[in-house]
């Protein structure tokens, strides 16, 4: 480190994808406030509001543009301070950046006119304005440059330092990039192919049920490529922010392997109630299911041994003494460790979920943001969240505003998400529907009033936990007059990399045995959704029972 | 690679944990009979509404699902029958619940879904449809209400049923 300073071009480039992150999510936690304030009638009818262009917004905005823009931050700095290199191409940078920001605006057009009320799944036959599909694919394309340019960098380093080991926070980094390539392939094809032209006219008739296939083929790596974003800050800055090291990078290793292979060939587990797809293959995809969560297990015993080190390493005795001595008064290792906290709880709901017939009882409840609310919306979003602590002023040269707001923001948003997650999860098992204006609802149960009210009070805090960050990074970036004093939190290991069998680093054969599983888990399912549906479905808009035809 | 007695039981016992969670999901699915929605193809499209009774205590409820209703919306059947709901949409997707069962499926136009259930309790069964379909999705339900028996009527004949369990076994 060191010897490469990043430069103000790399740091001007990275620190605007931030900015865009932080507008998406302010307007995305807005509607998140209307939606649990709505839901258990403590909202008026107001004329301006519509719950389902506000549910469209939350879920656009903070699940794919609140995402995207800080694991492209987030990962390209990784990147370029664990191999010490400058980025491939600020230009390339740029363009993906340039590509993605369009298509945000492009989509942002078409829900702000209440043409796109379709939620962030757009399932089909419901349409959309064509702009909001085209949107979706720039937004797409911007993030395989971007990615390019990463790749481009890893690519170069390993030229010039061949037989090298790849440090553990770029090795995780092309994870995430590899597995984004071979996700979005299938949601590409979706709109590509059927979405977009049928939206625009060219032909009038789609496939809904091959549309949610791919949709669902994409679905799966996507919180993937969401979640192991925040198991590279984990891994990687975690044990060093906590002053100790990560237990085992092998380990580390074999977890980021195991998600590039398993995450793709499983996606009909989000599909267990569907009609046309066999229940023998829904099975094996419940068991693939069940071979992806075994890395996240891994990891669970890794970051905890690494957490408990660095407690001993600051003088922890015992069995739990070590807990109460790590920093929990930093905002960066608090809120990542608040993250994990939660993950816990959003993994073991998501073994519920991927149950095969367990599944019955919860799909498409409540329980089911329930569940993601924990996991994308705590364990990813909280993570960028900690990290932006330090990252904003390594890229802006200004010290963090205020570190009181920050750790106020870390736990009142922990608070928050335990309190909305469990009053969703109940209200799911009592049978809440999920993505409903609930308080609008003649058949609303007196039954689930109790949780709608607790969701309600947990998702105020989280609202408020959200406030406090944007004030925060807000006044950092604009009113902040201290230098900032930071570096790229980078972790060494207790069992270092040099126990990683060799064979680790083989992209192309992973690559291969990835294409392999995805043959064999998806031909049969693509072929009983093609025997079985047909290309029949005129579009619809919302609002309206008729068909385009 | 491994070397670290903690890391061969925290890979082994994770291996563990999720094949005994796999035979748990399999022995419900297998040795219960709780089973997922599968793919339904020998079948004329069920795009009627209806409700017929087949066979003494057992039903086939033909339901179309549309912008922002179930038809029918209202089902009767007899307490302690066995009913095969055919599910379709006419327009966009939706979704259908049935609470208190174990009856979750999808709608999705083109394509017909199928579950079973057995309605023991008599009572209301409230059925919504649990996926977003436009602007009055928050409106569309539909009930299904068991009656009780008349007194007198015993439901399917005790060795009629258990006869027909054991031809099960017999096959």
């Amino acid at each position: 480190m060191g010897a490469m300073a990043i430069s103000e071009g790399e740091k001007r480039l990275l620190r605007w994808h931030l900015y865009i992150a932080y507008i998406a999510i302010a307007v995305g936690i807005l509607f998140g406030l209307l939606q649990v304030l709505s839901r258990a009638r403590l909202l008026p009818p107001m004329p301006w509001y519509d719950y389902y262009q506000g549910l469209t917004f939350h879920g656009v905005l903070n699940a794919l543009v609140w995402t995207t823009f800080n694991i492209v931050a987030l990962l390209a700095l990784a990147v370029r301070a664990s191999l010490s290199r400058p980025l491939y191409s600020l230009s390339l940078g740029w363009t993906g950046f340039g590509l993605m920001t369009i298509g945000v605006a492009a989509a942002g057009y078409a829900i702000l006119t209440r043409q796109a009320n379709v939620l962030y799944t757009f399932y089909p036959p419901l349409m959309a304005h064509p702009a909001f599909y085209l949107g979706a694919t720039l937004l797409i394309v911007g993030s395989w440059v971007a990615g390019a340019n990463v790749i481009l960098t890893y690519v170069a380093w390993r030229r010039e330092n061949p037989g090298q080991r790849t440090p553990l926070m770029t090795f995780g980094s092309i994870v995430v990039f590899v597995l984004w390539y071979i996700a979005t392939l299938g949601v590409a094809i979706e709109v590509l192919f059927l979405l977009l032209p049928w939206s625009l006219g060219l032909v009038k008739q789609t496939n809904p049920m091959l549309a949610r296939t791919l949709f669902w083929y994409f679905g799966h790596p996507l919180v993937y490529f969401w979640l192991l974003p925040a198991y590279v800050a984990w891994y990687t800055m975690v044990p060093r922010l906590a002053g100790g090291k990560l237990y085992s990078d092998p380990m580390a290793r074999l977890a980021f392997l195991m998600l590039l292979l398993f995450s793709t060939p499983i996606g009909v587990h989000h599909q267990y109630t569907d009609p046309a797809i066999g229940q023998e293959w829904k099975l094996v995809h419940a068991f693939g299911t069940f071979i992806v969560t075994i890395p996240s297990l891994l990891t669970a015993f890794n970051l905890m041994a690494s957490l408990e080190y660095a407690g001993r390493q600051r003088g922890g005795r015992g069995l739990i003494d070590w807990i109460f001595r790590l920093p929990w008064g930093e905002p960066a290792f608090a809120g990542a460790t608040l993250s994990m906290i939660a993950f816990a709880f959003g993994g073991i709901s998501g073994i519920v979920n991927a149950s095969y017939n367990v599944n019955l009882v919860v799909h498409n409840t409540s329980w089911v943001p329930g569940h993601l609310h924990l996991t994308v919306g705590t364990a990813v979003t909280l993570t960028f969240m900690a990290m932006a602590t330090w990252m904003v002023p390594y890229l802006t040269g200004r010290a963090l505003w205020s570190r009181k707001v920050a750790l106020a923001n870390m736990y009142v948003w922990f608070v928050g998400v335990m309190i909305f997650a469990v009053g969703m999860m109940r209200g799911g098992l009592e049978g809440e529907p999920r993505r409903t204006n609930l308080g609008f609802s003649p058949y609303l149960l007196p039954e689930w009033m109790p949780f709608l009210v607790m969701a309600a009070i947990g998702g105020t805090l989280m609202f408020i936990a959200g406030v406090l960050f944007l004030l925060n990074m807000a006044m950092t970036i604009w009113f902040s007059r201290q230098p900032a004093q930071v570096e790229v939190p980078i972790s060494d290991a207790l069992h270092t990399a040099a126990d990683a069998p060799l064979a680790f680093e083989r992209w192309r054969v992973w690559l291969a045995v990835a294409a392999v599983l995805i043959v064999i888990s998806y031909t049969p399912v693509l072929t009983q959704v093609l025997q079985t549906s047909p290309f029949s479905a005129y579009g619809f808009l919302p609002s309206n029972p008729a068909p385009i035809r | 690679m491994v070397q670290d007695p903690f890391e061969r039981v925290a890979i082994f016992g994770a291996g563990l944990l999720m094949t005994a969670f796999f035979l748990a999901i399999v022995v419900g699915a297998f040795g219960l009979g709780i089973r997922v929605p599968t793919c339904v193809t020998d079948i004329p499209p069920f795009d009627q509404p209806a409700v017929v009774e087949v066979a003494p205590g057992q039903y086939v409820v033909n339901v179309v699902a549309q912008m922002w209703l179930f038809n029918p919306r209202e089902i009767r059947i007899p307490a302690g029958s066995l009913v095969t709901f055919n599910l379709t949409s006419k327009d966009v997707q939706h979704g259908f619940k049935i609470l208190n069962t174990n009856v979750n499926m999808m709608a999705v136009p083109g394509v017909v879904n199928r579950a079973q259930a057995r309605f023991d309790q008599p009572g209301e069964y409230l059925i919504v449809c649990h996926e977003y379909c436009g602007l009055g999705h928050h409106a569309m339900s539909a009930r299904i209400i068991v009656e009780p028996r008349a007194a007198g009527d015993q439901g399917p004949d005790p060795a009629r049923a258990v006869a027909s369990a054991l031809a099960c076994w017999a096959r």
